[in-house]
């Protein structure tokens, strides 16, 4: 069964017809060929589809893209904002917090909302504010100081 | 220290410059192989067995045929009519590409659905009807030996038993005279369990076979595109698919670890697809698919370690039993069906040393392929290692003395172990002292006999390892019958930036910065301005690919000697221009100058400027070079890791509450990146000592195949891993590079392990497999009660 669905995409409004059953995830990467938005499980776990949707994280390989009708979704490619990247882009960048690139979108949306509620974080608030993301290749240790440098440069900006 | 010859700007070895590849993966714009999109383009799905060892009676494809937007379903019988139902594995057995009338291990491929898209693919694949009839599956290694046990492989002529082969290295007579008369011996029997590598890019492909050109363009999740286009060839060559007609294209590769050296059935069932159908044929694994296919390790070591009273190592003794799954598909070199198992002796200087291993058929799925290790020393490792830490315990002495007693020194290298290794170099006494005083080791010693008698345990692990990287010299080493080496080929433009290509394939390793930084090194043309492609067979240098931390050994040699051909040229053309003598040009980073006149000098990009328009008399135009390296000898990266732990009595729990590693792995190209392997093979190190295995019932179903169950370390079950370095250059590499990204993997599970077993020892606990979780910590804890 088809629906229309119409939603704000990066700040730009669209309406679709989709299939009851279509996956927000693929609804992204296949109908509006924003690709950043990764998928590595189907279950919840990796969290490499992590967008936001209205302002929260969520993982997009469990979400029908019916649900999402009505709503602001931002995916890693709407978050640097006139070629200038993010905080936590940069910080990923100089912290060395990527090798393949595969999780990292999904990190990076999920700190978003992270640093949105927790902008000044210890260490052990930031692992457990990003264990709902897999990542293979870093050990983690640069993510932690990456997200740790951006919520000080956050910070900075907003004084 | 190694100290830097280039500026900040240029960029060469030593500098932390951050990485070129970075921006697209940060703003979504990498390219994998699930963003590939091309007209018209199919989506396959398998269906897989649910039983481990079945008869297929009949494959029913009718109903699944009826679904709108099914186009075809593709069974092993189809198959065979092209002959494209079997394929090679690396190590020369045979592997089933689609069964055509018996499965072999769970989650199998038994028949693939073409479809317009991923979800009809995947109503097509509910539809199709298979009638099986199941087998007793044979599970337990062990059992598949025994004489009544079922044969798993009869097609295989000459085949009597479940035996794959047997292999040896060293002398067992020695070896067991000089055990026999001892006066310490101590055994074990350790198990390292199937892993998986769970890149958290699963792996897939898009083949698209054009009808015109008659040319196969495959997108592939490879570590190994030359390799692989080589394997297609072989497999299908027959049907009209020749070499030249085939071009692999590794793009952006989220992670490989291992797992995607191997050519899987899969990749060969899109291919068929596409060929037949003249329509491109995606084809991308789920999380499950991926877990319960394919693995790592599955060693079963009985190991013996003699020593005198004092623990002087004499001999070390170990005999394998490896289970393979229903075929041999390790990716090995094809002269080392055991990988590089003979490093099991270690870093410690004695004379004798007996190996063996029996590889046997079992009704699981075959992989062998390494989890970020290179092949098989992840096994030796941690058997010398754990046995060395048994010794120390058994006579009482400090684990840590033991060690620097028993290692070999410095002025013993190249040192030829008793396995027939040749060590290029290393510093081991100095790799552990500075690991011990990194830590604070004499302090966590005080502060252990303190809790132990407050009745707490606590424990403190030691590894010090020995890698053999960098496969490797023609003479020994190959898959299927190619010698691995590796290339480089550059080509400076007339504006004096550069492009090189490279054999190779980054899966996250940052080759796109490191190999820019060798250039950069040998020619002093900023890091910055040289661009470096890899994983498309249709530009790039025939080269092995990325595994076993091969890439530096090999094709970063090779970039430094293409870089020194072209410095060869460059200063013919510095004298042309400067109106001197070759013979009066001497060169620094970055230009050619006059002896004795260094003002009188050419800048690299004035030579290239000049090699396409002011070119010497005779001389060929243009400023390129191309090299094949075949390296002299393999790399023996080594470190020192040492971990403390607490375990909580009552629950089992286990907190890490510091790691330090220190790796020497020669000279180093990029801090930052060589600091961030270490990092992230930590975390793949802690996680098969604590929290990863597969688990088999015994029907052979996988009980663990979904993240849900199979534990990837988060955030939070990863220690804050510190590192450092001792740098001891390899001898006969031309940067005195080693290679390093694969050595915590290696070095981090038996530290682990000795540092937990190592808190149980006050309760009589002399040994634990891995993973050691707090389940089989409180079972052990209440068995010793």
């Amino acid at each position: 069964m088809k629906h229309e669905i119409t939603l704000k995409i990066n700040g730009e409004s669209i309406t679709k017809e989709v299939d009851s059953r279509l996956l927000l995830v693929h609804f992204i990467r296949e109908n509006l060929s924003l690709t950043g938005t990764h998928i590595g499980c189907d279950t919840s776990n990796c969290g490499a589809c992590t967008i936001l949707l209205d302002g929260k994280s969520i993982k997009a390989c469990t979400y029908l893209a019916v649900r999402a009708d009505g709503s602001e979704i931002t995916t890693i490619e709407g978050i640097a904002e006139d070629g200038t990247n993010h905080p936590i882009q940069k910080a990923f960048h100089d912290q060395h917090a990527l090798h393949c690139g595969f999780c990292t979108p999904g990190i990076i949306m999920r700190s978003i909302d992270f640093l949105e509620h927790n902008p000044n974080p210890t260490e052990e608030e930031i692992r457990w504010g990003i264990s709902g993301n897999l990542c293979r290749c870093t050990g983690y240790n640069n993510i932690v100081k990456a997200i740790k440098q951006a919520a000080n440069e956050m910070k900075n900006e907003t004084v | 220290m190694f100290k830097c010859k280039t500026s900040p700007e240029v960029g060469g070895m030593g500098h932390s410059v951050k990485r070129k590849e970075d921006a697209r993966f940060l703003h979504g714009k990498g390219n994998y192989v699930d963003d590939v999109k091309l007209p018209g383009m199919l989506s396959m799905v398998m269906v897989r067995s649910p039983y481990a060892y079945a008869k297929i009676k009949n494959i029913n494809k009718e109903k699944a045929l009826k679904i709108d937007g099914v186009l075809a379903v593709i069974t092993g019988n189809d198959l065979a009519q092209y002959n494209l139902h079997w394929m090679p594995t690396l190590l020369s057995d045979t592997q089933m590409v689609l069964p055509t009338d018996t499965v072999m291990h769970q989650s199998q491929e038994v028949c693939a659905v073409i479809a317009t898209d991923r979800y009809t693919a995947v109503d097509g694949a509910e539809a199709v009807e298979i009638d099986y009839e199941p087998m007793q599956a044979v599970v337990d290694p062990f059992k598949a030996l025994d004489e009544d046990a079922p044969l798993l492989r009869p097609d295989k002529e000459g085949q009597k038993d479940n035996q794959i082969y047997h292999w040896e290295q060293g002398d067992r007579d020695k070896t067991d005279q000089v055990i026999s008369n001892a006066d310490i011996v101590v055994k074990e029997r350790i198990y390292l369990p199937r892993i998986h590598v769970a890149s958290i890019e699963t792996c897939g492909c898009v083949a698209s076979y054009d009808k015109d050109t008659k040319k196969l363009t495959v997108y592939l999740t490879t570590q190994a595109p030359h390799a692989i286009r080589t394997v297609l060839a072989l497999v299908a060559g027959h049907v009209g698919l020749s070499e030249e007609k085939i071009r692999v294209i590794a793009p952006d590769i989220g992670g490989g670890f291992g797992g995607k050296v191997p050519v899987h059935p899969s990749y060969v069932v899109a291919i068929a697809a596409s060929f037949l159908i003249g329509k491109p044929v995606k084809w991308i694994e789920d999380r499950s698919e991926n877990l319960v296919n394919g693995f790592a390790r599955d060693y079963h070591m009985d190991c013996e370690l003699a020593a005198n009273k004092d623990g002087k190592i004499q001999a070390f003794k170990v005999k394998t039993l490896a289970d393979h799954g229903y075929t041999d598909a390790s990716a090995n070199p094809s002269k080392y069906p055991t990988g590089m198992f003979s490093i099991c002796t270690g870093s410690y200087d004695y004379e004798h040393a007996f190996a063996e291993l029996d590889a046997v058929y079992t009704n699981k799925v075959p992989g062998g392929v390494a989890y970020r290790c290179s092949f098989r020393v992840t096994e030796a490792a941690h058997a010398i290692e754990r046995m060395v830490d048994k010794l120390a315990l058994k006579i009482g002495k400090d684990p840590a003395q033991l060690r620097m007693e028993n290692f070999i020194k410095k002025d013993q290298f190249p040192y030829s172990s008793p396995l027939g290794w040749n060590y290029d170099s290393g510093d081991y006494h100095a790799t552990l002292k500075k690991a011990m005083e990194m830590v604070g080791y004499d302090d966590y010693k005080l502060e252990q006999a303190k809790k132990r008698k407050e009745g707490k345990l606590m424990g403190i692990g030691i590894c010090t390892f020995t890698e053999v990287v960098g496969a490797g010299p023609s003479k020994d080493f190959d898959i299927l019958g190619i010698a691995m080496f590796d290339s480089a080929d550059i080509t400076v433009h007339p504006t004096g930036k550069a492009m090189a290509r490279f054999g190779t394939k980054s899966q996250g390793q940052g080759h796109e910065t490191t190999y820019a930084q060798i250039l950069a090194e040998e020619l002093g043309i900023s890091y910055n301005d040289i661009e470096i492609e890899e994983g498309d067979t249709d530009t790039a240098p025939y080269g092995l690919g990325t595994y076993a931390s091969r890439s530096t050994p090999t094709a970063g040699a090779a970039a430094a000697i293409a870089a020194r051909k072209l410095r060869d040229k460059g200063k013919k053309i510095a004298a042309h221009l400067l109106e001197v003598s070759e013979e009066d040009i001497e060169w620094e980073v970055g230009k050619y100058f006059v002896k004795g006149a260094p003002e009188k000098s050419k800048t690299i990009q004035d030579v290239a400027f000049a090699a396409y328009t002011n070119i010497p008399p005779g001389m060929e135009p243009g400023f390129e070079a191309t090299h094949y390296y075949d390296p002299p000898n393999l790399t023996f990266p080594n470190g020192a890791y040492i971990c403390v732990v607490e375990v909580e009595e009552a629950t089992g729990a286990i907190d890490v509450k510091r790691f330090v590693a220190i790796d020497d792995c020669g000279n180093i190209i990029n801090p930052m990146i060589v600091e961030g392997q270490v990092h992230g093979g930590l975390t793949q190190g802690i996680a098969p000592a604590m929290y990863e295995g597969i688990e088999y019932d015994d029907e052979g179903n996988v009980l663990n195949g979904t993240l849900m169950d199979y534990l990837v370390p988060t955030s939070v079950e990863s220690p804050h891993w510190e590192t450092g370095h001792t740098i001891t250059p390899s001898p006969h590499h031309p940067l005195g590079a080693k290679g390093v990204a694969e050595s915590p993997t290696v070095g981090a599970p038996p530290a682990i392990a000795n540092a937990i077993i190592d808190a149980l020892s006050p309760l009589g606990i002399e040994h634990l497999d891995i993973p050691i979780t707090p389940a089989k910590v409180w079972d052990a804890i209440q068995a010793h009660k």
